[in-house]
């Protein structure tokens, strides 16, 4: 039960983000820009980033401390409520091109391990896609897969799977 | 042409085939138990005649491991001796053993000789012809007893079965204890469990090199699938595919020369093949789908895999050679979910994974008459593994959210099932028969 309020809450932060923010507007805008502005622009904002307590991947009031997406069984579709989650982080790809992500993808436990390794890859391939569509670089992301082999929730039931079925968003030295 | 072998071969056919017990007594504790269900009607009857100055060898005596080989099979009906000790064959008094109920005999020796070592002589009888059907002489060191009872067991199971015996084999499997996992290996009497590796993160699909000498498996110790191969005298381990994205679900050709492997690393997962060091990289498949879990045909000349590129993951069989013309074929039609296909050491079906409903059962299917047939009726059973003579197929279960292997005869007649006291077991994978050197 617990999990499946975190999940809830998640997707209310990220939908509030998402109306205050209306990250997808700048995803467009963004695309078109050349590459050395976005590159003057990052090295500008890593000055910024010298503070420590500014740190936005760690900020618990910075979406980008927000790490996971979670999906429908047997589906990869990334949904509406994890869009502004996902091109935040995109976003930040863009904005320092030195950063790098790990996403890894998760499945529950259900079925052939080797099968569900591959489901996973593709939940972090569809957002390792999405990351590249709001203007992050291939080469900063790594989509790999954990299968069934990491869950977060140890039960045997929906609210279980529904917890493990997920991509988690991992940034290099974390 | 001998009466006795194709007379009990024939019964060996009716009979339901049973084959193994796993006593482990592994370094992390986990001992494992079995339970048989089923069993077979037509035993044949079989005598096993302490040897000559067995008694010497005290706890290494070789006829209670024959014994047990033999009996844990439910093939045989082992026949009390009583008073009799025979140890050449002109110490047999026929008479007194069909009067016992013995189709067949095995007597011998056990001699120590110079430098610690211990002469072994051993004959199979069969009863009613009185003929020998079978012998094996061997002089072996004291360490390597248990390896020439399991060898012994395996003559007498081959000559009075017809088919090859797996006693001498070895089983791997993935324990996990807590947070810790252990890839093991061990006897296929569950004897001798020793770690290849431990680790705190998953370690998945062991498979073995057709001489027996190596293990690929798929590790996650560095944050994502990577598959080495690691060998098991030297322990020596190689990273053989860790390319960007996920590498995983390998599987030997029969040559011990190549691997093929699933890798992300050009979008999807797809199979390829590496040689076994590593080089060489080859694409295989070629679809937007995910095609996974290869594994060959004994000729080495096609592959089986599961993929989804129909709507569902279906199994299906391609040419290992061929360039980019190779078709693939679709095997499994049944059901919406068949997975981890594993080919029969005959080449002549495979077994895999169905779902029916919310179960996952064991099932093997016949080549040349598309006939698929059930094995199990329990709920989440994953990565089938034919003994190397084709007889039986091993598994992993789940017992009250337990992970648990177990052994289902290829008839689906006899099923064991094992349990650990503690700690999930599961990816069992049987090894290949031990050539004699």
């Amino acid at each position: 039960m617990k999990k499946v309020l975190g999940v809830l809450l998640i997707s209310l932060l990220t939908a509030c983000a998402s109306q205050t923010k209306q990250p997808g507007d700048e995803d467009m805008e963004d695309r078109d820009r050349s590459r050395d502005a976005a590159t003057q622009r990052e090295s500008m904002q890593a000055e910024d980033y010298t503070s420590p307590t500014l740190n936005p991947l760690t900020d618990p009031n910075s979406i980008l401390s927000k790490r996971s997406i979670y999906f429908d069984f047997d589906s990869y579709v990334v949904k509406d409520q994890f869009r502004s989650l996902v091109a935040a982080h995109a976003k930040y790809l863009r904005e320092h091109p030195n950063a790098r992500v790990l996403l890894q993808g998760n499945t529950d436990e259900r079925g052939s391990r080797e099968y569900n390794l591959a489901l996973g890859q593709r939940r972090a391939d569809a957002v390792k896609y999405a990351m590249t569509l709001s203007g992050a670089q291939e080469g900063q992301i790594e989509a790999v897969s954990l299968g069934e082999e990491k869950p977060h929730a140890m039960g045997h039931d929906e609210a279980a799977w529904a917890e493990n079925r997920r991509v988690d968003i991992r940034y290099q030295g974390e | 042409m001998l009466s006795m072998p194709s007379r009990l071969h024939k019964l060996s056919g009716s009979a339901a085939v049973l084959f193994f017990l796993w006593l482990v007594c592994s370094p992390v504790q986990a001992a494992l138990n079995i339970e048989i269900f089923g069993g077979g009607a037509n035993q044949i009857p079989v005598a096993i005649v302490p040897f000559a100055e067995e008694e010497r060898l005290g706890a290494q005596s070789l006829t209670p491991v024959i014994s047990a080989d033999l009996q844990r099979t439910g093939l045989f009906k082992l026949v009390d001796a009583g008073g009799l000790r025979p140890h050449e064959p002109a110490d047999v008094s026929y008479p007194d053993w069909i009067g016992r109920g013995a189709s067949a005999l095995a007597i011998g020796t056990a001699i120590p000789v110079s430098g610690g070592q211990i002469s072994i002589r051993v004959r199979l009888l069969d009863v009613a012809r009185r003929a020998e059907l079978g012998s094996y002489v061997e002089t072996v060191p004291p360490e390597q007893l248990r390896a020439a009872a399991h060898r012994i067991a395996d003559m007498i199971y081959e000559k009075l079965t017809g088919d090859a015996g797996v006693f001498s084999t070895r089983i791997a499997y993935v324990i996990k204890q807590g947070k810790k996992y252990s890839l093991q290996v061990a006897d296929a009497d569950g004897v001798n469990a020793q770690p290849v590796i431990e680790y705190t993160e998953p370690i998945i699909s062991p498979a073995w090199s057709p001489d027996g000498t190596r293990l690929a498996y798929v590790s996650f110790e560095n944050k994502k699938p990577v598959v080495y191969v690691q060998a098991l005298a030297t322990r020596a381990r190689k990273a053989v595919a860790n390319f960007r994205g996920s590498n995983s679900a390998p599987a030997w050709s029969p040559d011990g020369r190549k691997l093929a492997v699933v890798l992300s690393v050009m979008g999807g997962s797809q199979i390829f093949l590496i040689n076994s060091d590593g080089g060489g990289l080859q694409r295989l498949t070629q679809s937007s789908g995910i095609d996974t879990e290869p594994s060959f045909s004994p000729d080495g000349r096609y592959i089986i895999f599961t993929s989804d590129r129909g709507g569902s993951p279906q199994i299906y069989r391609m040419p290992v050679t061929g360039g980019v013309s190779k078709v693939a074929e679709r095997l499994t039609f049944e059901g919406s979910y068949n997975v981890s296909p594993r080919y029969s050491p005959d080449g002549k079906g495979f077994t895999f994974i169905h779902r029916s409903g919310d179960r996952f059962n064991v099932a093997i299917q016949d080549f040349a008459t598309g006939q698929v047939r059930l094995l199990t009726d329990s709920k989440f059973d994953e990565s089938p593994s034919f003994a190397p003579n084709g007889r039986m197929v091993l598994y992993a279960t789940e017992i009250r959210g337990r992970g648990i292997l177990s052994a289902v005869s290829s008839d689906g007649r006899t099923r064991q099932q094992l349990s650990t006291q503690a700690g999930d077991i599961r990816e069992p994978a049987w090894g290949p028969l031990r050539r004699l050197q």
